[in-house]
């Protein structure tokens, strides 16, 4: 089957080297970083933020994580969607937009 | 697995597979679906966890599996599909034409065309070894006639199962669903692939060629029977103008130049049994010395100037300097063709073997409404 899980990164010399068609192992986000934060990254502000935990539970990424009443999100998967800005009811996180978008 | 959804005349099909299966006869699970759409992409999801698969159907549930042919095909699984062949509508028939699958070409999926039962057991047989072959790995349509073939009824040898079994290694998929080791499915392709993953299917495509003729001559090798592989040649050696066409008409077309020969004619018969992959290099060297050939088929494509044979074949012998290539359009929304109307078609593909100047390439039978 060739190179299944590489074939994101483009790195074949000739199409001979393909696999029979394109296949990746299931759960890559694992191992690569998806980071677009299409409307910027949010920042959560944690003095505001009364954990109710809303922001985790709407993430459509599955990226928040709440412990110990703090919250985190991994920035290395975020697609910047604004979701849990949007949910958050004591508006604890705002989209702060990058100078440099990666979104692709 | 089967999966399909009933429709006519490819009816039978599934009702005696579902009663098959039903009494423990047939070792499968039967899946039944509400449309053609679903039965395609149900054989598909089933195909991609690494079992064998077959589905059958006819006319408008192929042109409404459509997405799904190229489904199939793009993700490399060796389904195999009976199409019984019935013309589109409207106007609305239930008889038979190559134009439904036909229509369907391009799609990336092999098409062998067959002209009898036995023809269409032993080619089904056949089809899963070759789809299945690692040099191929592409799903397969075993396409025949609507009932002119399919309802009539007739003596079939049944081959053992043991034999079929020792015929047809077990099947190593190439890549499967498994819970165990989860994969992603026919995923994005990006710019620079994707032309590529094409590529890859037509050179599969070309090896399939070879593979249809190994599985050929080991089928006749343990049954003692043979229906030609890519194509059946009939009295080419000596001919100076041969008929070629597809399923059932060869039958006719061979009884016409059984008596064409007896009078005297150089005449020859092609049946092509392969249209994908298109016999294109063998098709050269069986007519490359020919004088004309007259192309007989159950298609058009509305708004071309022949049906899709003659396009293809025109296209294989092109710069060659061989045959003038004539083009018949008969049969189509289950049009009788008569051995007279054949007959004719003989005697005008000889005039143009003989240097006649004809006018118009492509004649339609239209018989009595002509």
């Amino acid at each position: 089957m060739g190179k299944m899980g590489d074939r994101l990164k483009a790195e074949y010399k000739s199409y001979r080297e393909l696999p029979i068609t394109p296949l990746i192992k299931a759960g890559i986000s694992k191992f690569a970083e998806t980071p677009w934060h299409l409307h910027g990254r949010p920042e959560v502000d944690q003095a505001k933020c009364i954990g109710c935990r809303l922001c985790w539970l709407y993430c459509p990424e599955g990226v928040i994580k709440v412990e110990d009443g703090r919250v985190e999100v991994d920035y290395a998967r975020c697609k910047g969607c604004g979701i849990c800005a949007n949910e958050c009811p004591v508006g604890a996180i705002t989209m702060v937009l990058e100078a440099e978008n990666p979104a692709r | 697995m089967v999966c399909a959804y009933p429709i006519t005349p490819q009816t039978p099909i599934v009702e005696y597979i579902a009663e098959f299966i039903a009494r423990g006869e047939m070792k499968s699970k039967y899946l039944t679906i509400e449309g053609e759409h679903s039965a395609m992409m149900a054989t598909v999801a089933a195909a991609s966890t690494g079992v064998r698969t077959f589905t059958a159907t006819s006319s408008q549930g192929l042109s409404y599996m459509q997405e799904g042919l190229f489904y199939a095909a793009g993700s490399r699984l060796p389904i195999v599909m009976a199409v019984v062949n019935r013309s589109m509508g409207p106007p609305w028939t239930i008889l038979t034409g190559h134009d439904d699958s036909i229509a369907q070409r391009d799609t990336g999926w092999m098409q062998v065309y067959c002209g009898s039962g036995q023809e269409i057991l032993d080619t089904i047989i056949q089809a899963y070894r070759i789809a299945e072959d690692e040099r191929v790995l592409i799903p397969i349509m075993v396409c025949f006639e609507g009932f002119v073939t399919s309802h009539c009824y007739e003596e079939v040898v049944i081959p053992d199962e043991e034999e079929v079994e020792e015929y047809l290694p077990p099947y190593r998929p190439a890549y499967k669903l498994d819970v165990e080791d989860p994969l992603i499915l026919t995923t994005f392709a990006p710019p620079a692939h994707w032309m590529g993953y094409k590529k890859k299917h037509d050179e599969a495509m070309e090896a399939a060629k070879k593979v249809i003729m190994e599985a050929e001559e080991e089928f006749a090798e343990r049954f003692g029977r043979r229906h030609g592989g890519l194509l059946q040649a009939y009295h080419c050696e000596d001919a100076e103008a041969v008929i070629l066409t597809m399923g059932n008409l060869a039958s006719t077309t061979r009884l016409v130049v059984e008596k064409l020969r007896r009078e005297g004619f150089h005449l020859g018969l092609v049946k092509l049994r392969s249209f994908r992959p298109f016999p294109a290099s063998e098709l050269r060297e069986l007519l490359g010395k020919v004088k004309a050939v007259g192309v007989l088929e159950r298609n058009y494509s509305v708004g071309g100037f022949g049906g899709a044979v003659y396009h293809e074949l025109r296209s294989a012998l092109y710069g060659l300097n061989g045959p003038r290539i004539l083009g018949f359009i008969a049969g189509m929304g289950g049009k009788d063709v008569t051995p007279s109307e054949i007959e004719a078609v003989a005697k005008k593909t000889l005039r143009a073997a003989s240097g006649e100047r004809i006018e118009g390439e492509v004649e339609w039978l239209l018989g009595g409404m002509a």
